[in-house]
Parts: C-alpha cells; sequence; structure tokens
C-alpha cells in the first residue's frame, strides 16, 4: 500500500471514530435533556439511592483524570525519559476525563440550569465546593503544565508546573476521597481510608486508561511499543492494583473488627446480591486476581495484547469497585435503632432495590463519549502521541 | 424633742406616699403591658420584618408511649399542611411512622421520624452553595433558590430525613414553596411558627387526643417542653453523634 492510500484510509477511519464518539455524547446530552425535562422520576434512582450509576461513571473518570496524570508526573517531577515522552498525552487524558467526569456529575444534578449558582455561592466547610474549587484549579495548572512541555521557550518551567500539578492532583483526590469519607452517618463511608484509598486507585485506574489509549493510539499508526518501557510500565501498573488490593483487605478488616460494621460487611461480602457478586467477580477476580496474574506472568505479562487485555480488565474492576462502594452502602439501610428491628413506609430497616435505567447508563456513557473525544481531536491536532528517544532511553535503562 | 418625732412622723408619711404611688405607677403599667406579654407568651409570633431569634430554639418531645402504633395522624397532617402524599420509593417523605422492635425482648414501639433540626446539622456541612441552613432559632431549611439538587446532604443526614422532588409538582400549597430537581425536608411547620402557631404534626397528635408530640422553645426555662427535658430521662437518637438535635424522644 502506498503512503498516500494509506493517509486516505487513515483520515477516513478518523472521521469514522470522530463521528461515533460524537454519536455516543449526543445519546448522553440527549439523556441528561430527557432526565432534566422529565426529572429524576424516569431514572433508577429514588429517595434511598440518591446517587447512581451516573455517579458512578462521574466517578470513575474524575478518579482515572486525576491518576492518569501520574504518567506525567513521573516524568518531570522523578525525572524518567520514558515517562517524559508520554508527559503531554498524560496532561491531555487528565483534561479531558475531568472534563468528562464533571460534565456527567454536572448534568445530573436536580437543577443542572444553576451551574451559576454552584460557581457563585461557596459554602467553604462543604468539601463538594471544595472539589469545584480544586476541580477548577487542576484544569488551569494541567493547561499550563501542557504548554510548558509544548512550547519550547516554555521548557524550563516544565518541572516546576509539573511540579505543583503534582501536588494539586494529590489534594483533589485526598478531596474526592473525602466526599465520601466525610460522611459520619453511612456505615460504608466515614472513614478517613477512603483518601488515601482514593488517591492509589486513581494510580491505578488512571496508568490502565493511559495503557489503553496509548495501544490504541499506536495500533492506529502502526507503531510498536518498546518491549523495555511495555515492561516497565505493566510493572508500574501491577504494583497499583496490587496497592489498591491491599487498601481494600485493610478497609473491609477494619471494618470486620468493628462489631457495629458486622451487618453491614455481611451484607457486602456474602449475601449483597448483586453488590457481593460485583464486588468478588468484578473488583476482586476481573480487576484484581486476573490482570495480576497476567501481568506477573513471565511470558503473558511481554505480550503487549495481554497488557492491554489486563489494563481493560482493571477498568471493569474501576466500574465494579465504585459501583459497590457508592451504591452499595448506600442500599444498605442506616441504623438509626441499634439492636432494634425498624420498619417504616420510608422503607427504613430495609435493603434498598436500585434498577439503573437507559439514560443513566447513556448519560455516563457520554461522558466516557467526551472524554475520548476531546482526545481523539487534540491527537489529531497537536502532537501528542508518545515519541521516544532511544538513546536516552537506553542510558537511563543502563542506570537504573 | 417634739418637734423631731414630728419631723419624723412627716417623713415617714411622705415615704409612705412614695411608695404608694410608685406602687400603683408599677401596677398600671404592669396591667398596660400584661396583655402584650401574655398574648406572646400564648403566641411566640413574631413581625414579618423581625428576624429569627437565637434565642429561642424551637424543639419537639415525642413520647413514643403515647404514639398508637397504627396512627400515622402527623404524618396524614404533615401531607396536608405541606402538600404532598404517596409512599413510592421516590415520593417525598417529610415524616414517617417507624415501628421498632426490640430484638432482646420483644418491645415493640412507634415513633414519628423526621429531620432533628440538629445544632450542628451534618447536611448543612456538607452543601456545597450553602442552600441547607439552620435559622437563628435552629431550624434547618433548605433554600430552594440556590439549590442546585446534588443530593449531597441525602447522603450525609443520619436520619434520611430529606427527600429529593423526583417530578413536576403541581398544586402547592403557597406557604410551602417546593420544587422539582431540589431536596427538601420537614421545615418545623416554619410558616405556622412564624405565624405563632405549631407544626401541624404536634396539632394532629393532640386532635387525636395521643399528645404524643409536645412543640415549644428548648431554650426558655419556663416551657413544658423544656421542664419535661429537664425532668424526665429523654433521647436522642443517634446520639453518638453528638449533634445535638431539637427533637427529643421519649420511652425508647
Amino acid at each position: 500500500m502506498n503512503f498516500e492510500a494509506f493517509n486516505k484510509i487513515e483520515e477516513r477511519a478518523f472521521y469514522a471514530l470522530v463521528a461515533a464518539l460524537g454519536l455516543v455524547v449526543l445519546f448522553g446530552l440527549g439523556a441528561a435533556h430527557y432526565m432534566e425535562t422529565h426529572g429524576h422520576i424516569v431514572t433508577g434512582m429514588n429517595n434511598q439511592i440518591v446517587w447512581g450509576l451516573p455517579h458512578v461513571f462521574a466517578l470513575f473518570l474524575i478518579v482515572a483524570a486525576s491518576g492518569v496524570l501520574n504518567v506525567a508526573s513521573i516524568g518531570s517531577v522523578f525525572g524518567k525519559t520514558i515517562y517524559k515522552a508520554r508527559a503531554p498525552l498524560s496532561g491531555l487524558l487528565a483534561i479531558a476525563m475531568l472534563a468528562g467526569g464533571l460534565t456527567v456529575l454536572m448534568l445530573d444534578l436536580g437543577r443542572a440550569d444553576r451551574l451559576i449558582v454552584a460557581m457563585t455561592h461557596f459554602n467553604f466547610k462543604s468539601v463538594f465546593a471544595l472539589n469545584v474549587i480544586l476541580y477548577t484549579g487542576f484544569f488551569a495548572i494541567v493547561a499550563t503544565y501542557l504548554w510548558t512541555m509544548m512550547e519550547r521557550k516554555m521548557y524550563g518551567y516544565s518541572k516546576y508546573v509539573g511540579f505543583a500539578a503534582f501536588i494539586w492532583r494529590l489534594a483533589l483526590t485526598t478531596a474526592t476521597g473525602s466526599i465520601f469519607g466525610f460522611l459520619v452517618a453511612r456505615q460504608g463511608f466515614g472513614s478517613a481510608l477512603l483518601a488515601p484509598m482514593f488517591i492509589i486507585m486513581s494510580f491505578s485506574y488512571g496508568l490502565a486508561v493511559f495503557i489503553v489509549v496509548q495501544s490504541f493510539m499506536y495500533a492506529w499508526v502502526g507503531m510498536k511499543l518498546d518491549p523495555a518501557i511495555l515492561r516497565r510500565m505493566k510493572n508500574l501498573l501491577a504494583t497499583f492494583v496490587g496497592a489498591v488490593f491491599y487498601f481494600t483487605i485493610v478497609y473491609h478488616m477494619t471494618n470486620m473488627y468493628f462489631a457495629k460494621q458486622w451487618a453491614f460487611e455481611r451484607f457486602i461480602l456474602l449475601e449483597g446480591g448483586v453488590f457481593t457478586s460485583l464486588f468478588w467477580i468484578g473488583q476482586i477476580l476481573i480487576g484484581t486476581f486476573i490482570p495480576l496474574a497476567i501481568l506477573l506472568h513471565p511470558t503473558l505479562g511481554k505480550k503487549s495484547r495481554a497488557v492491554f487485555l489486563s489494563a481493560l480488565l482493571i477498568i471493569l474492576g474501576a466500574f465494579a469497585q465504585l459501583y459497590v462502594l457508592i451504591i452499595g452502602s448506600q442500599a444498605f439501610p442506616l441504623d438509626l435503632f441499634p439492636g432494634m428491628q425498624q420498619s417504616s413506609s420510608f422503607f427504613d430497616g430495609a435493603i434498598h432495590a436500585y434498577h439503573p435505567s437507559l439514560p443513566e447508563f447513556l448519560l455516563g456513557m457520554g461522558g466516557i463519549g467526551i472524554a475520548l473525544l476531546l482526545t481523539t481531536v487534540a491527537v489529531r491536532v497537536l502532537r501528542f502521541i508518545p515519541q521516544d528517544d532511544f538513546r536516552q532511553i537506553s542510558k537511563e535503562m543502563l542506570t537504573d | 424633742m417634739s418637734n423631731n418625732v414630728d419631723n419624723t412622723t412627716n417623713e415617714k408619711e411622705q415615704a409612705s406616699g412614695r411608695r404608694q404611688f410608685l406602687g400603683w405607677g408599677a401596677a398600671m403599667a404592669g396591667l398596660a403591658i400584661a396583655p402584650g406579654i401574655t398574648l406572646f407568651d400564648l403566641a411566640h409570633g413574631r413581625a414579618p420584618e423581625e428576624a429569627a431569634s437565637s434565642k429561642v430554639r424551637w424543639g419537639m418531645l415525642i413520647d413514643s408511649g403515647k404514639c398508637a402504633t397504627g396512627c400515622d395522624d402527623c404524618v396524614s397532617a404533615c401531607g396536608t399542611e405541606n402538600g404532598f402524599s404517596g409512599k413510592l420509593e421516590t415520593d417525598s417523605q417529610w415524616i414517617r411512622k417507624i415501628e421498632l422492635k426490640d430484638m432482646r425482648n420483644g418491645n415493640s414501639h412507634s415513633l414519628p421520624m423526621m429531620c432533628q433540626h440538629c445544632e450542628n446539622p451534618p447536611c448543612v456541612d456538607v452543601c456545597p452553595t450553602g442552600a441547607s441552613f439552620k435559622r437563628a432559632d435552629g431550624i434547618v431549611l433548605v433554600d430552594r433558590h440556590i439549590c442546585i439538587g446534588c443530593r449531597y446532604c441525602m447522603m450525609a443526614c443520619p436520619y434520611k430525613a430529606r427527600s429529593f422532588v423526583h417530578e413536576e409538582l403541581h398544586d402547592q400549597n403557597p406557604d410551602v414553596p417546593r420544587g422539582k430537581g431540589c431536596v427538601e425536608s420537614c421545615t418545623l411547620c416554619v410558616h405556622r411558627i412564624d405565624r405563632g402557631g405549631q407544626p401541624a404534626c404536634a396539632d394532629a397528635c393532640s386532635a387525636a387526643g395521643h399528645n404524643a408530640i409536645l412543640f415549644g422553645d428548648l431554650n426558655d426555662p419556663n416551657s413544658e417542653i423544656s421542664k419535661r427535658v429537664a425532668s424526665s430521662a429523654t433521647t436522642q437518637v443517634r446520639a453518638d453523634l453528638n449533634l445535638n438535635v431539637g427533637v427529643r424522644y421519649q420511652g425508647i
């Protein structure tokens, strides 16, 4: 195939991809409009399960947005060359995913039309309000960071802005985890452990997303990732997955030690139906054990397809984990009167059911669509594809 | 000497006259003010331009011993007063009857549960825009103009006291503005309180002859609610959270 013919096909494929992603975004916006006009009655959410599937998608995107910037931080802050080459793509994905996540979160509001109120009225005691400031700042800092990386005159500032972005990102994910950590009322939340746990979750989800996107981009242009770089990245991914697993164990072990939390733990780990299945099969088996086995396998771990597959499984596991954490914790009833059997017309003492609806799913997918569409277009117009300088890399490999 | 005696007598008479005058004066003044004070005491109402005062803390004492199982007059009265009905998972319920059964001894209780009007309300802490707020007189409310419908307050409330309006509303009570996409909860019938009345649930409970809900000012040592809170053992639900709630329970 000659070069011109390839270019033509590639261009068509690009427009087809943009159109497909645009359609996903359009469906998401349509779903949001439907929810806005009819009210949340058309969703599966109710007065018992107040945050549903849109929040699972939004949280995934926001947490992964912060984590995907880790790749740039390892390059700029810790001076690793192979990650430096990936810093622009990492910054772009961070902005795109945060934009997608926040759009979902915003469009799920009961009064999405009052966005201006959210931007002008702040209760500084609220960690949610703090998050609004942290998210806005994140956009600004990462955009500046991208500028220092892509504009030759600004190269000198890159390290400093990168450091600021690194600190900001840690603060942001701490605050995201604290949205749940500061909830004293519910048994699944109200733990300071959630803040560091969200940070490590962001590392894992973010790197998994990065690997998936990078693999896709390399396949698109017919490039092959250097095996040494692949090995580095998959080892790091395995470490992060292991760390999330460790935090999960500590979280549940702590709960199991407190008598007042036994019923909640029994619900999540044994009797919670869909939540129990999602925990064991989704988070632990698909999101942790299988990817770890692949990544640490002496031969499979060296194959880029296998690494790509494990990154995809980690993302699926992430959705399962967030579903159990956010929705499972609401499904378990509040214990207003310990030691008493409770019943009421408002479903006190009963396990709350949640059946996610199509509009919620479409809205969530719309958020992913926004993130991918922004990335696709930006990659097309600017130089975001990781280009490795192998002379520098081989030097670094020798010193490691 | 006799002059001296006369002078002393005169002075005594004069002093007694002054005292009498002052006494009468005070009595007249008292008589003039008394109806006002009595009315104020009876009504607790205040002028529309007057702000709610932190000298008052409105609260309720609920005696579960007097609350009848199966009776939900307070719930119906609340619905009629504030304009909602329905018991679906998406319907608003500002007040609900909880039936309790002690798993250790089999004792059962019945009680109404609503916003507990905490002194340190978690819903106010977490609200990003400040739409959830506590009035000076202790009533926890939602400002419908700046609520964005994020439902974080519903996640934070330990009493599941808040509801989200899931669909368009019709035939609303003009005193109680509500709206699709906003969060709402028991207002302690603030519109009634400001006119000198008491919450609809408390009225309904009295009308049914149960008198299980006592409404009053927790800050006034002479109010019946304060006296009963001072003299008998009362409970705060989820006292472990140290929220110092305005709604107290007796008999659980």
